[in-house]
């Protein structure tokens, strides 16, 4: 492929027109037939939904009778009188802040520990990224199974050293700290590609630096920091991304915590204990599936986008400057 | 801890002797200090994975007491599980899933990817910028009309609307394999064109088996994101129970079959299997994959 054959040329000059016209024509042809199923794809998946779901939500829709037009009738309701969004909304927020800072901090850790060992650093590796691996369901029962307060490992190990466990996913108070210790455990990935850039800071920056007499703290502000900027803003957009569609683990959790985990076609331990799991996807999931409000949802669904797009952006931003950089090389 | 302690790998010699030695011991204690940590760390991540397995060769009443290695050792209880509950079923739904979405990536995100990595067109920043947003929108927000979509057209409560997507486009594996493609020269690609190959023929006869490690890397991710997928078999099939997925049934276990704590740890742990046997045999895929997520724009 040589420059000449990019398709975007305006220039003015027509001689060698016919050959290159034809060229370049074929080009985009194969373009468009490489591109197609995506293309279809995001437009089907992507582009309609994002346009029906503003539609919907201004909407009174149960999926059986046609919708019917009520303006701004549920965003009215969210803002005003249902009370269970304020709360769903507050937990979520909870867990963009908290969790956000505690998985890139933690993953930051356990990484710059990892990228320190000589000999083992496959093998700590693999045992750390490993939990991770395992479906969210299962990983959410191994915890409560873990964190159970009376028979669980976790308390009984804490009451053989004399403190009072507490009652963990039980807790209304614990409950989201207890998720957040959850995510922790499988957060492999982001420890993984944070390691990566810290094993490729190079080496000779920490000698030189070390030789002018600066210390570990210095180092880590001046030197490390630095040149993995990029991976943790990755880390902190992606986990704010995470947390915003936290679902999974709450649910299973709350469920599973109740004693019984009937959940698909239940929603009676949703949000258990207290309402304090009950995130905005889930409450968004349960007027829509479960009560039928699918103009409701949609209208949840909207703020979502808005907030969640806020995010992209920051991210796609910081991309295009990455691939700016990368053409120019 | 002083400076010189810190200082790790690949300090050259060359120092004066007395200097040199003091400076071994504190290495040492750095040694041991960071690599006890390291195994502390291992074991934290592990131990509640064992917990779990020890847990699933108990009898029940063993499960909910305070010892946590099994006084016999019941290994009929995996067996059990598919006794209790339809496992297979489950099984082969998840198997389903995941086969046929990771087939579909297959054939419809590398051409995509390799459009988007070593074409050059107008819109293509635009088409890249368009899947990255894909990848970042939470689901839940376009799933009120999707789903409606899916009503309409009679498939809720089948596999079909999880699948069919994955035939088209799935944002992750074209971000993904589009990094992959990028870093493939593109003097081989450019010799095949001067021998007179067509686009489609570079694809596949030059780049496909170049970026193989790349490809692999994307099967395993959408295999494993499908096989974990609890929030879209939920959605789809969660009133029909002939159609639930591990993911979605093990979720429910308990509740359901009216099982215990130690067959529903068995029930996890075979739920975990795969991807634990996937990642064994293919760990440096997996770490070449998730670094390539993260750094390289």
């Amino acid at each position: 492929m040589t420059a000449t054959l990019r398709p975007t040329g305006t220039d003015p000059s027509p001689a060698p027109a016919t050959g290159l016209a034809r060229v370049r024509s074929r080009r985009r042809w194969v373009v468009l037939g490489f591109m197609a199923p995506a293309i279809v794809g995001f437009l089907v998946f992507f582009g309609y939904p994002l346009v029906a779901t503003v539609y919907f939500s201004f909407t009174k829709y149960d999926l059986i009778n046609a919708p019917v037009w009520i303006g701004f009738g549920n965003y009215v309701r969210m803002f005003t009188t249902e009370p269970l969004v304020g709360t769903a909304a507050y937990n979520t927020l909870w867990l963009v802040i908290v969790l956000t800072v505690c998985r890139v901090v933690f993953a930051l850790g356990v990484a710059s520990v990892i990228s320190r060992l000589r000999r083992g650093l496959g093998l700590i590796r693999t045992l750390c990224y490993l939990p991770a691996l395992a479906p969210p369901a299962a990983a959410t029962l191994v915890f409560v199974f873990v964190f159970n307060p009376e028979f669980g490992p976790v308390n009984r190990f804490l009451r053989a050293i004399g403190i009072d466990g507490g009652l963990w996913f039980n807790d209304p108070a614990m409950s989201k700290p207890s998720l957040t210790l959850l995510v922790l455990w499988g957060s492999g990935e982001l420890m993984i590609i944070i390691l990566a850039a810290l094993l490729d800071v190079p080496q000779e920056q920490y000698e030189s630096a070390s030789l002018d007499g600066a210390g570990p703290a210095r180092r880590f502000w001046h030197i490390t920091l630095p040149s993995i900027s990029p991976v943790l803003l990755f880390g902190v957009v992606n986990s704010m991304i995470f947390a915003l569609q936290f679902f999974t683990q709450a649910v299973v959790a709350g469920a599973a915590a109740a004693g019984t985990a009937d959940v698909a076609g239940n929603t009676k331990y949703i949000g258990n204990p207290q309402n304090s799991t009950l995130t905005y996807p889930v409450w968004l999931y349960v007027q829509g599936f479960r009560y039928s409000n699918m103009g409701y949802a949609a209208a949840m669904a909207v703020l979502l986008f808005i907030v969640s797009f806020a995010f992209t952006a920051i991210l796609v931003r910081q991309l295009r400057r990455a691939s700016h950089v990368e053409e120019a090389a | 801890m002083t400076t010189a302690t810190a200082t790790p790998r690949r300090t050259s010699g060359g120092s004066p002797v007395v200097v040199r030695r003091k400076t071994n011991w504190n290495r040492i204690l750095y040694w041991v200090a960071t690599h006890s940590l390291g195994v502390a760390l291992g074991l934290m991540f592990t131990l509640p994975v064992i917990f779990v397995l020890l847990t699933a060769f108990m009898r029940s009443d063993q499960a909910m007491t305070a010892s946590w290695w099994p006084r016999e050792w019941h290994f009929e209880n995996f067996v059990e599980v598919f006794d209790r509950a339809p496992m297979v079923t489950y099984l082969i739904n998840s198997l389903t899933y995941s086969l046929l979405a990771t087939l579909g990536i297959l054939v419809s995100a590398i051409p995509a990817a390799y459009a988007l990595a070593k074409l050059k067109w107008r819109g293509q920043t635009w088409a890249f910028m368009a899947v990255v947003a894909a990848m970042m929108l939470p689901p839940q927000v376009v799933i009120v009309p999707l789903f409606d979509m899916w009503v309409r057209m009679g498939l809720t409560g089948t596999l079909v609307p999880l699948i069919a997507p994955y035939f088209l486009f799935d944002a992750f594996s074209i971000f993904l394999l589009r990094q992959f493609f990028l870093t493939i020269p593109k003097d081989y690609l450019d010799a095949a064109r001067i021998d007179g190959c067509s686009e489609w023929q570079v694809l596949t006869r030059v780049l496909v088996p170049m970026a193989r490690p790349g490809i692999a890397a994307a099967a395993m991710f959408c295999f494993l994101f499908t096989w974990n997928d609890y929030f879209g078999p939920l959605l789809y099939t969660g009133e029909a129970r002939d159609h639930w997925t591990l993911s979605l049934a093990i979720a429910s276990f308990r509740g359901m079959h009216h099982v215990e704590w130690n067959l529903t740890m068995a029930a996890t742990v075979l739920t975990m299997l795969p991807a634990i046997v996937l990642f064994v045999f293919a760990q440096k895929s997996f770490v070449k994959g998730i670094t390539f997520t993260g750094v390289k724009g």
